[in-house]
């Protein structure tokens, strides 16, 4: 189980990492969501693996998971739900008003209107 | 007094949306409440300056649980000095864009406003590390929308490289936080400390992973090289008040690494030793280099102006990274001058492009009001340079005094870039002001703008209120920088020991 989420996030942040360094919007917001999954799952571990025990501490459970990850998790999760929205229409906005959606800018465009 | 450590951040988070639901068609109102929520900020900052100044740190339990499971605020005088500074920047900023119009060129300009400071307010109060993340992120999302007032492609698309910039941190840091809490099993900062201290040999590795990447995410912030390559694009396509306004936003990133670096990683815990001030050191004197080579090679006044706010970071970072009490209050002392300094200069760059109707560096004809506005630019100029009289000079002077002990290389870079920065500027001054005066052309009508030059009298006569009290303002600054270099209050204000 270790193994298989080491993979999960190693390759999901590779991917990511990969994506952000394109040149187009789009591949570039699909890397950085790919980036806050990965770091989702690296949150949760945090917390350290553990199958099958409740998040609180029960009499009768032999143990418990750490609550407080899931809760970080939650809060990361709707965060940067809500920055990909933004980013998603703000390109959208740049690409419509461009009408490219090149990531790159020329430094002397437009500058103090 | 104890309740009114949260209500920096309460009275804009119930005042914002006020202001989006029930004022969203009336910009008078709008800015009436904007403008006097902005106020009572800074008299709630004032007060709150008071009590830190007269009493030891002191904590705010959120829901009254105990410290390390619950989330705490904490006020002590460097997060109060913070305060008061983002309230009165603030004010100054706000009251620019009402007297401009820029307010009105887009919408909810003023609940961003008012979001931002929200966020800048409990990032600077908070003392846990997790709800400094989300303090970050709300400061973050409003500053999206601020850099986007008034719209405009390439603004937009400027706009998207900052939030992409600032995603990328944003999962750089909780990448950190996992690590530290995987470490450590806690993210409340002073029992970080404690925990950071006594941490077992065989964890070091992983904390100092953790250590590097939260001082990248907050260098990203600060702007420090090689990680500033946000800032000149971001700043010089924003509306000038927001601009101006940024002039805080790095000073978050500045804030954020001492106190981490002070509290959580300083440099006599085992597990960090010098690693920090090996890196910060080279860092702080390339963004310094960098910034006053790009104040000469600016081709516009606001890219000029941000590439003076990157060595002012510079000078900012390059004292920190000394990490004795000394030159920490010496930095704070730059901190300070430089943030209103680097805001004045924004706002007057705003005032000479909208007479000039372009931003360029080049020769054009006389601009209405040319005379204020050249003395303006003149006497910040002066400031940001480190020129005497003004804040600057003492601010320069104090972060020599304290680096004494590498002085060759420190002090040459340091005055070698405040050069640069004198030949850079009075480039720009006299293209804008000198070569346009010796032309015949009568100047192009424009609004007198009063009160916005008022605003930036306001800024310009804080330095000099900074330059006339530096005695008794560097004082209190040493007694901060003493307790951040001795956090026992700070760490006693949680009361950890009451652990059920």
């Amino acid at each position: 189980m270790e193994a298989l989420i080491s993979i999960a996030i190693g390759s999901l942040t590779a991917s990511g990492i990969y994506l952000m360094l394109r040149q187009r919007t789009w591949p570039v917001i699909i890397g950085l969501t790919l980036l806050s999954y990965a770091v989702n799952v690296f949150i949760f571990a945090a917390g350290r693996l553990a199958t099958g025990l409740p998040a609180i501490i029960a009499k009768d459970a032999p143990g418990y998971t750490d609550p407080l990850p899931q809760a970080l998790v939650l809060t990361a999760i709707v965060i940067s739900f809500g920055m990909t929205a933004v980013i998603v229409l703000m390109s959208l906005g740049a690409w419509l008003t461009e009408g490219h959606d090149r990531v790159d800018m020329d430094d002397r465009e437009g500058e103090g209107k | 007094m104890h309740h009114w450590i949260i209500a920096p951040v309460v009275l804009p988070a119930i005042l914002a949306p006020l202001v989006v639901l029930l004022m969203r068609h009336d910009l008078r109102l709008q800015r009436l409440f904007g403008l006097a929520g902005t106020a009572a900020l800074a008299l709630l900052s004032v007060a709150l300056l008071s009590a830190a100044t007269a009493n030891p740190a002191e904590a705010y339990h959120l829901g009254n649980w105990p410290a390390p499971f619950g989330i705490v605020l904490v006020l002590d005088r460097l997060s109060a000095l913070m305060l008061v500074l983002t309230a009165v920047l603030a004010l100054a900023v706000q009251a620019y864009a009402v007297a401009t119009g820029w307010d009105a060129r887009g919408r909810h300009f003023h609940a961003l406003f008012l979001f931002q400071l929200m966020g800048l307010n409990g990032a600077f109060l908070t003392g846990d590390a997790f709800n400094l993340f989300v303090f970050f992120e709300v400061l973050l999302i409003a500053s999206y929308g601020l850099m986007i007032h008034g719209a405009g492609g390439d603004r937009l698309r400027a706009g998207v490289q900052y939030i992409a910039f600032n995603l990328i941190a944003s999962t750089l840091f909780l990448f950190a936080l996992a690590t530290i809490y995987g470490v450590t099993g806690t993210l409340n900062m002073a029992d970080l400390a404690v925990k950071v201290a006594a941490l077992p040999e065989g964890d070091a590795a992983l904390v100092r992973v953790a250590a590097i990447l939260m001082l990248a995410v907050f260098a990203i912030k600060g702007a420090l090289v090689p990680l500033q390559f946000w800032l000149p694009g971001t700043y010089a396509n924003a509306p000038g008040p927001v601009a101006a306004l940024f002039a805080i936003m790095t000073k978050v990133g500045a804030y954020a690494i001492i106190r981490t670096t002070t509290l959580i990683f300083p440099p006599d815990t085992p597990a960090i030793g010098s690693l920090v001030a090996d890196l910060m050191l080279p860092a702080a004197l390339a963004t310094l280099a960098i910034g006053a080579i790009g104040t000469l090679g600016a081709t516009t006044l606001p890219r000029l102006a941000a590439f003076a706010a990157i060595a002012s970071m510079g000078t900012l970072f390059t004292a920190l990274s000394a990490f004795t009490p000394q030159a920490t209050a010496a930095a704070l002392y730059y901190l300070v001058h430089s943030t209103l300094a680097t805001a004045a200069i924004f706002l007057i760059a705003d005032l000479v492009t909208s007479r000039r109707g372009s931003a360029a560096l080049a020769p054009q004809g006389r601009i209405d009001r040319q005379g204020p506005l050249a003395a303006a630019f003149f006497a910040t100029a002066i400031a940001l340079a480190g020129m005497p009289p003004l804040s600057g000079f003492l601010g320069k002077l104090l972060i020599l005094d304290a680096t004494r002990g590498d002085a060759a290389l420190v002090w040459s870079v340091i005055l070698g870039s405040s050069f640069l920065m004198v030949l850079g500027l009075s480039r720009a001054g006299s293209v804008l002001f000198w070569k346009s005066h010796a032309t015949d052309t009568a100047p192009a009508p424009h609004p007198p703008q009063t009160a916005a030059f008022a605003a930036v009298a306001a800024l310009l006569a804080g330095l000099v209120l900074l330059t006339v009290l530096a005695g008794p303002v560097t004082d209190w600054l040493a007694t901060a920088a003493q307790s951040l270099a001795e956090p026992d209050a700070y760490i006693a204000a949680n009361r950890l020991e009451e652990d059920p």
